[in-house]
C-alpha cells in the first residue's frame, strides 16, 4: 500500500510470477522460438550459394511476385470496400445490422480448404460467377486473378475490425465544426475523417497483405499452380520438401519471413505513430 | 417537423453505399458459404450422408477431435499463464514478450509445418533419435498437434491480455490481503471476471484448430484414414475428382464455422461488458 500512496506502481505483489514466467517462456520457446529458429539455420545447412541458388531461382522470384503483387492487389481491393463496409457498419441504423456484422468474421471462421474449393466451385467457368465472366473473356479459376479472389475472400475482416474501432470513436464535433464551417460532406470526409483513420487503414491492410502472402488452402485450389505464373511461395516450400530438399525449402521460408517480419515490423511503427498522435 | 442531422448523408447515397455493402459482402462471404452446401446436396441428402458416414471421413473426424481436444487445452493454459504474466506483472521486456507471442500470426502456415519437419522429420535434427527409439512425430498425431498448437498460439494470450489490464489489479490485491492464497485469488477473483473472453479466446482457437489446413498438410503425410484431419480430407476427396462427397464433409466444417459465428455473436451481444476491453 505504501508504493501505491507514493504514486509509484506496485511491484510484483500479486504471486505467480516466476511460475506464469517459466511457463510462459518455456512453451513459447518449445512451440515457437527453436523450430522457428530451425528455418533460419537450416537454409543455410548446404552453403549460402545453395541458399541463393534455390531461394532467388527464377522460379521463386517468380512466385514472390505472383504471391506479394496478389496480396498487394486484393488488399487494396478490400482497403476500399472494407472501408466502405464498415462506415455502414458504424454509422447507419437498417435492420439485419447485427447479420452484417457477424458476417464479416466469417473468413476467419470458416477453414481455408473450405472457401478455396467453394471459390474453385463458384468461379471455374461452369459456375455461377465464372460463366459469366469466361463469356466476357475474364478467366478467373486457374489464373491468377483466381488469387487474388481467394487472398481477397480472407482479407477482409481484417480491415474492417482493425478501422471500425477507431471509426466508432472519432468525435463527431470535428465533423460538425467542418460542415459549420461550410466544408460540403465529401471535404470532411477527405480532410476530416479520412487523415483521422488512415492510420487504421493502413495497418489494417498490412495485417491483410500478411495474411494472403502466407495464405496456403484457399489459394491453390483456384490458382491453377502453374510454375512461373500462378505458383504462390508457400506452394514452391512444399515442392521443395517433396523433393527432400530441405535447405531449398528452408531458404523459400527466410525469404518469406524476412519480408514477412518487415512487414510486421512498419505496421508497428504505424501503430506507435498512431499512438502518440492520439497522445496516449 | 424533424430537422434532418446535418451529419447524416442524404437518403439516396445512404441506401447507396448500404447497397454496395451487402452486395460486396453477399458476392465475397455469402456466395462461397452457399456453393459449399449447395454442392454437397447436388445429388441429394443420402449422398451426403454417406460421405459423411464412411469409414475414412469417420476417421478424419476423429482425428481432428482429437487434435483439436489436446491443443485448444494446451492453449488455454499458455494463454491464461501468459495473460497473467502481462497483465499483472510489471517487468522488463514485456513488449518484446508480446511481440514474440504475436509472430505465429505472421507465418505462412506452411512455414509452421516446415519447422516441425526440419526439426522431427526423417532429415531433421532430432529425426534419427527419434527413430532409434520409435518414436514417430512427422507423419503422426504428435506432429499434426504440434502444428495446430502453432497455428493458434495467440489466440487466448490476445484475448486475454487487454481484458486484464482493463480490470486492474486491485480485486485481487483486495484478495491477497484479506489472506486468501495465490491460486484462491486466481480461482474466485480473476477466473469469474474474464471467463467470458476466455471461452471468446476458446471458441477462436477451437474454430481454426478444427479447420486449419497449410500447416497439418505439411506435416501429417496424408495417410488416409490415419493421419488425414477433416480439411485433408477434403483435400483428397477433391483431388479425386470425388466433388460431391468433397463438399459433403467441407459442408460439416461449414456448419462448425456458422456454429463458432453464432456463438461469437452470442458473447459480443450478451456480455459486451465482460469483452468491452478487448476491442469488440
Amino acid at each position: 500500500m505504501t508504493s501505491r500512496a507514493m504514486g509509484r506502481p506496485a511491484m510484483r505483489i500479486l504471486p505467480g510470477f516466476s511460475l506464469t514466467m517459466g511457463l510462459t517462456v518455456t512453451w513459447l520457446s518449445l512451440i515457437v522460438l527453436i523450430p522457428l529458429s530451425a528455418v533460419f539455420i537450416r537454409s543455410f545447412g548446404q552453403g549460402f550459394d545453395h541458399f541463393i541458388e534455390v531461394g532467388f531461382s527464377a522460379r521463386a522470384l517468380a512466385s514472390y511476385r505472383v504471391t506479394f503483387g496478389a496480396a498487394a492487389i486484393a488488399a487494396l481491393i478490400n482497403s476500399v470496400f472494407g472501408l466502405l463496409i464498415t462506415w455502414v457498419l458504424v454509422r447507419y441504423q437498417f435492420p439485419g445490422r447485427q447479420l452484417l456484422n457477424a458476417v464479416i468474421d466469417l473468413p476467419f471462421a470458416l477453414p481455408t480448404a473450405v472457401a478455396g474449393i467453394a471459390l474453385t466451385a463458384i468461379y471455374a467457368d461452369t459456375g455461377w460467377l465464372g460463366a459469366p465472366l469466361a463469356k466476357l473473356g475474364i478467366p478467373v479459376a486457374y489464373h491468377p486473378q483466381g488469387i487474388v479472389v481467394a487472398m481477397t475472400f480472407i482479407g477482409l475482416p481484417f480491415i474492417v475490425r482493425t478501422v471500425e474501432p477507431v471509426l466508432a470513436d472519432l468525435g463527431r464535433d470535428i465533423e460538425e465544426a467542418a460542415i459549420t464551417l461550410g466544408a460540403k460532406r465529401w471535404q470532411t470526409f477527405t480532410r476530416v475523417i479520412l487523415p483521422e483513420i488512415t492510420p487504421a487503414l493502413v495497418t489494417g491492410a498490412a495485417l491483410a497483405f500478411a495474411r494472403g502472402v502466407g495464405e496456403y488452402g484457399s489459394v491453390i485450389f483456384i490458382a491453377g499452380n502453374m510454375p512461373m505464373i500462378s505458383e504462390i511461395s508457400p506452394l514452391l516450400i512444399i515442392t521443395q520438401l517433396e523433393q527432400y530438399d530441405y535447405e531449398g525449402a528452408a531458404a523459400i521460408a527466410v525469404v518469406m519471413l524476412l519480408i514477412s517480419f518487415t512487414m510486421l515490423l512498419v505496421i508497428n511503427r504505424i501503430q506507435e505513430f498512431n499512438r502518440r498522435r492520439a497522445g496516449l | 417537423m424533424n430537422r434532418r442531422d446535418p451529419l447524416q448523408a442524404p437518403r439516396p447515397v445512404m441506401i447507396g453505399l448500404l447497397l454496395v455493402a451487402v452486395a460486396y459482402l453477399g458476392v465475397m462471404l455469402m456466395l462461397p458459404l452457399a456453393a459449399v452446401f449447395v454442392e454437397a446436396l447436388r445429388n441429394g441428402w443420402e449422398a451426403a450422408r454417406e460421405a459423411i458416414v464412411e469409414p475414412d471421413a469417420l476417421a478424419a473426424i476423429r482425428l481432428t477431435l482429437t487434435v483439436a481436444a489436446i491443443s485448444v487445452p494446451c492453449n488455454l493454459v499458455f494463454g491464461v499463464a501468459s495473460a497473467w504474466l502481462i497483465a499483472k506483472h510489471d517487468f522488463r521486456g514485456k513488449e518484446l514478450l508480446l511481440t514474440l507471442i504475436d509472430l505465429p500470426f505472421s507465418v505462412s502456415p506452411v512455414v509452421a509445418g516446415l519447422i516441425y519437419i526440419l526439426i522431427y522429420g526423417a532429415h531433421g535434427w532430432f529425426g534419427p533419435w527419434l527413430e532409434a527409439h520409435g518414436i514417430t512425430v512427422v507423419f503422426a498425431t504428435p506432429g499434426i498437434v504440434m502444428a495446430t498448437i502453432f497455428v493458434t498460439f495467440p489466440f487466448v494470450t490476445r484475448e486475454l491480455v487487454p481484458l486484464m489490464i482493463a480490470q486492474g489489479r486491485a480485486e485481487e490485491e483486495a484478495a491477497l490481503s484479506l489472506g486468501a492464497s495465490g491460486w484462491q485469488t486466481f480461482t474466485r477473483v480473476t477466473l469469474p471476471n474474464i471467463r467470458w473472453g476466455l471461452l471468446y479466446g476458446v471458441l477462436l482457437t477451437n474454430a481454426r484448430a478444427m479447420g486449419e489446413f497449410g500447416a497439418v498438410s505439411v506435416v501429417s503425410g496424408h495417410i488416409r484414414g490415419e493421419t488425414n484431419t477433416m480439411p485433408l480430407h477434403v483435400e483428397v476427396l477433391y483431388n479425386e475428382y470425388n466433388f460431391v462427397a468433397a463438399f459433403s464433409v467441407a459442408a460439416l466444417l461449414a456448419l462448425l464455422a456458422l456454429v463458432t459465428l453464432i456463438l461469437k455473436s452470442y458473447l459480443e451481444w450478451h456480455h459486451r461488458d465482460a469483452l468491452a476491453a478487448s476491442g469488440h
